[in-house]
């Protein structure tokens, strides 16, 4: 018996052989073939019982019901809310991307208290009775030495219950200075009270406009309420109405609008009152409305016995179709016929707030725009413009204020304004870095982040350097968060009970309730409670002020009968509320509209945006849908969205008019620098037909360096180039932009 | 695995006997290279047919060891009395411990296995982690209420007389695949006597194709991946 290869060779075809007869190979191949298809890093959802809860997405002042899709408790799906009044079952992209934000790794786990300097990102965790007994302490020593005023509270929201409760802490405490984050809305409040003599937020009744006269206003890129505009736009496309937007740029409004018509940035007052002028000239205005329930349309001798202007003359003599061409850059022939188109329409409609509205605006724009309307007698009537009729929202017992407090709520507030003026948040910066008022001891930031929203982010930061005592209650690691010293983390909005009232824009009083729809994740607590807690430490006056037991108890007491309603159906409209009658309309002295208010002289007022002439080029920050950019940061999904014209890996691209790009000599994609008297910063250029040659152009919602890796460190935040321009009239922030330069980089 | 054991028996005796044959021809090197093949041919053999299924499997005790025989004669709705249909028509699969509790919040016996069911997770509130024999993966889309509501179909077709059991059978989990053994069936070649036997995707259409349904695919207009593969 010999063994040799040969023997080796038939043992190893045995082998084969046995193995092809046996199941393994062909059981194996079909293993390995699933075993591909179920990799342990595929994630899988979760299998269990669908549940659906319903509640109302505050993410943005759009107040759109939501319908959260769980799978055993884990969310999965965030969807609008069928029959919600606002959006009716639509939902917006940031909407959708909640989930992130609520499970993400930019949430704050615990309170915390800084260790490292400011801004370094080094804390020690401290449990709550820790936070608020230490911040008590500080402030009870702020108080007993008679600085209660010298503490401020920055609010996101200008309503709502929690931020009420905020303000009462403060007045409670004895501070003048509540401060919230402003928009257009203030704006227009403003403008509401010069000219209807009534406060109120804007409402909009464009579902009934037929034409919609826009100057700059972002309808479909995130102004008012935005799912509610993707409505309207279908409505109006259905009914053949024209939408015509006024802008600089080739925003998605423009490019999905009727007409675009590009006009110089910053000179839309101008056109509105060129279109005033056509009106009134061609006597296309509405006769019967302006004849009966307006004031200061004719010239006419004021209480001083002086002649004052009608708003007739005043824009007669200032504002032709010649002059208002050379200062928009619009053919004065285009400005007639828009004249005309809008005058022949049923229910025009003309609007104002650029973008998504978040920066105030100028007021003479906003009162030049409401004029108009008011010439075609769209004025409180159906498809017209409105102040929303005040109804009780909440109901609070008044705060019962100590001494110290009656003495602190009086003093001017930090920056120098008397109480109950605009909120005046813009000027905070220079007004603790200039160092006329009182130091600012404290400062409270309740869901909003200054140090990357305000404009002028270097400046923010000097001041804020300047405030000993900085405390963030915000649900996310933000660039503010990451530079106070006590950060108390507030639940976020899916895990909270919370009044959202009144959507912006929206005609008819709604209020929504958000409500728990998940347990919280983390040791976090809802910001009222905080409040609640903290008041409650400090005793005396303070306390007494708050005498719930928990927000929740706060709540269901200021809400009243509406609570039930809310439980029940998530939401509340005043089914009651009708566009106010003629009398109700107007409280001005005359009880009529009031085209030429004493406080405020209509025409066009050009914002001084800041930089000299060493730069030529006019930079304006725009927003879009696709990117959040307030105190909630683009999540990742929504990212994922942005065009590589605008981001690309980690660098943003700065919109750029070709003939521009070719006198600069630059080329598409060149990098840059991007520079400004505030700041300056490095991109690229994307060459792009729909921005007026001169202006450049950078999205809001990039550059953020806090939050986490997914959110931080991708392009440039516009904010951090822009300062801040008071308007003359409402000291709010009227800049639109700023003047800027490029060099190759 | 008695049948499979027969069988390499049988294979076994064929090997020996033909190597005789070869080795009394071709003399002894011959001899040896015949021998060396029926070595190899027969040892894949015992791989594949005996110890390859054993080491594909791993076993796994359920955690409580369940009477269906028992509940099903004290239960009136039959299966659907605990594997029941959610309202909006899902179906819930293995009863979660807030069913159980209704019944189980006490023991109701001395059975030590009830006794350890409520000690160790009614008393503490922690779910049972059964084991699912019949769990597909992700990417199956199979709709409950469509076989059972609207197809008329019994549980027992897909799963067998389970609620015939008085104890639980071994978990046996594909090593490679995570899956349960119940997918692809106890044979390991994959041949089946009865309907439940098996879990895959040609057993679906199998029934699909002789039943006449669901053949079509609005996609495609040939078989209907999208029907199951969403």
């Amino acid at each position: 018996m010999k063994i040799d290869r040969r023997s080796f060779l038939s043992l190893g075809i045995g082998v084969a052989a046995g193995t092809a007869l046996s199941p393994l190979p062909w059981k194996l191949t079909d293993d390995l073939s699933i075993w591909t298809q179920n990799w342990p890093w595929t994630p899988v959802p979760e299998i269990g019982e669908t549940s659906h809860v319903n509640s109302v997405c505050t993410l943005c002042p759009g107040g759109c019901g939501i319908s959260v899709r769980k799978i055993e408790g884990r969310g999965v799906k965030i969807e609008g809310m069928t029959g919600h009044p606002v959006n009716q079952g639509g939902i917006c992209a940031l909407g959708l991307s909640g989930l992130q934000l609520l499970y993400g790794p930019t949430r704050i786990k615990t309170p915390l208290r800084r260790i490292g300097k400011r801004g370094e990102d080094r804390w020690e965790k401290i449990s709550w009775e820790q936070a608020i007994s230490e911040i008590a302490e500080k402030l009870d020593v702020l108080r007993t030495s008679g600085n209660s005023h010298t503490i401020a509270g920055i609010a996101g929201s200008r309503q709502g219950t929690v931020s009420q409760l905020f303000k009462r802490f403060l007045t409670a405490y004895g501070s003048p200075n509540f401060f919230h984050t402003p928009s257009c809305v203030d704006t227009y409040q403003l403008a509401f009270q010069y000219m209807n003599g009534v406060s109120g937020a804007p409402g909009f009744d464009l579902e009934n406009a037929d034409v919609i006269l826009s100057f700059g206003s972002g309808l479909l890129d995130g102004w008012g309420s935005p799912v509610r505009m993707f409505k309207a736009n279908t409505a109006w496309r259905k009914a053949n109405a024209h939408v015509i937007q006024i802008e600089p740029r080739l925003s998605r409004t423009a490019a999905k609008a009727d007409r675009w018509i590009a006009i110089n940035p910053g000179t839309e007052a101008a056109l509105a009152l060129g279109v005033s002028h056509v009106l009134i000239k061609e006597l296309l205005f509405d006769k019967e409305f302006v004849d009966s329930h307006t004031d200061g349309f004719e010239s006419f001798v004021t209480s001083k016995g002086e002649m004052k202007k009608g708003f007739r003359q005043t824009v007669l003599e200032n504002y032709s179709p010649e002059t208002v061409a050379r200062i928009t850059g619009i053919d004065p022939s285009a400005i007639i016929l828009l004249a005309r188109e809008f005058a022949k329409a049923k229910a025009p409609l003309a609007l104002c707030g650029k973008g998504q509205g978040i920066i105030p605006g100028s007021l003479a724009e906003a009162m030049a725009v409401h004029a108009l309307n008011a010439l075609v007698g769209s004025v409180n009537r159906k498809g017209g413009v409105f102040p929303m009729p005040e109804t009780e929202i909440q109901v609070w017992h008044e705060v019962a204020m100590d001494s110290v407090a009656a003495v602190g709520i009086n003093q001017t507030n930090l920056i120098g304004a008397p109480p109950n003026s605009p909120c005046g948040t813009n000027q905070i910066p220079a007004a603790i870095l200039s160092g006329k008022g009182y130091p600012l001891n404290a400062l409270f930031v309740l869901e909003s982040n200054p140090l990357y929203t305000m404009a002028d982010s270097k400046t923010v930061r000097d001041a804020f350097d300047k405030i000993p005592f900085l405390v963030s209650l915000s649900s996310f690691m933000d660039e503010t968060a990451r530079y106070a010293d006590i950060v108390l983390p507030n639940h976020i909005y899916l895990e909270r009970i919370e009044d959202a009232p009144a959507p912006t824009g929206f005609p008819k009083p709604v209020i929504s309730l958000s409500k728990p729809v998940f347990k919280p994740q983390f040791n976090t607590k809802h910001a009222g409670d905080t409040l609640i807690l903290l008041a409650k430490e400090m005793g005396g006056a303070v306390a007494d002020a708050f005498p719930w037991d928990n927000f929740e108890a706060c709540l269901e007491e200021v809400m009243g009968d509406k609570m039930k309603t809310l439980q029940e159906k998530g939401f509340w409209v005043d089914s009651d509320a009708a566009i106010p009658d003629w009398k109700a309309a107007f409280k001005t002295p005359s009880g009529k509209f009031q085209f030429s208010p004493a406080e405020a002289t209509l025409g066009f007022v050009p914002v001084a945006i800041e930089g000299d002439s060493t730069f030529p080029l006019l930079l304006i920050p725009y927003e879009t849908m696709r990117m959040a950019g307030g105190y909630i940061a683009n999540p990742p999904f929504m990212t994922k969205t942005v065009e590589d014209t605008i981001l690309k890996l980690n660098d943003s691209f700065i919109e750029i008019n070709p003939k521009t790009a070719q006198s600069n000599q630059l080329s598409e994609g060149d990098f840059v620098v991007v520079q400004t008297s505030r700041g300056q910063a490095r991109g690229r250029v994307h060459l792009e037909e729909g921005i007026m040659p001169g202006v450049i152009a950078l999205p809001r919602g990039l550059g953020h360096t806090a939050y986490d890796g997914y959110i931080a460190n991708k392009g440039i935040n516009a904010n951090q180039l822009i300062g801040p321009v008071q308007d003359p009239v409402s000291g709010l922030d009227a800049a639109w932009g700023i003047r800027a330069k490029l060099s190759k980089a | 695995m008695s049948e499979l054991d027969g069988k390499s028996q049988t294979v076994s005796e064929i090997v020996v006997s033909s190597a005789h044959g070869q080795s009394g021809k071709e003399g002894g090197s011959g001899g040896v290279i015949v021998l060396f093949f029926f070595v190899g041919l027969v040892a894949s053999l015992i791989v594949g047919w005996v110890l390859f299924p054993k080491a594909l499997y791993s076993q796994k005790k359920q955690p409580i060891d369940f009477n269906h025989t028992l509940h099903n004669g004290l239960v009136g709705n039959g299966c659907e009395s605990c594997h029941f249909f959610r309202e909006d028509g899902s179906y819930s699969g293995v009863p979660k411990l807030a069913q159980c509790i209704e019944c189980h919040e006490e023991a109701q016996s001395s059975d030590p296995e009830e006794i350890k069911f409520v000690e160790q997770f009614v008393k503490k509130e922690i779910e049972v982690p059964w084991l699912v024999y019949a769990r597909q993966p992700d990417c199956v889309f199979f709709s409950h209420a469509a076989h059972v509501k609207s197809a008329n179909m019994d549980c027992a077709t897909c799963h067998g007389p389970i609620g015939e059991s008085e104890h639980m059978k071994l978990y046996q989990q594909n090593r490679i695949t995570g899956y349960s053994r119940n997918i692809w069936g106890e044979n390991i070649v994959g041949i089946k006597k009865n309907t439940w036997d098996r879990m895959k995707m040609d057993d679906c259409s199998e029934c699909h194709q002789k039943q006449k349904v669901l053949l079509g695919s609005v996609q495609t207009q040939k078989e209907g991946c999208f029907v199951c593969h969403k």
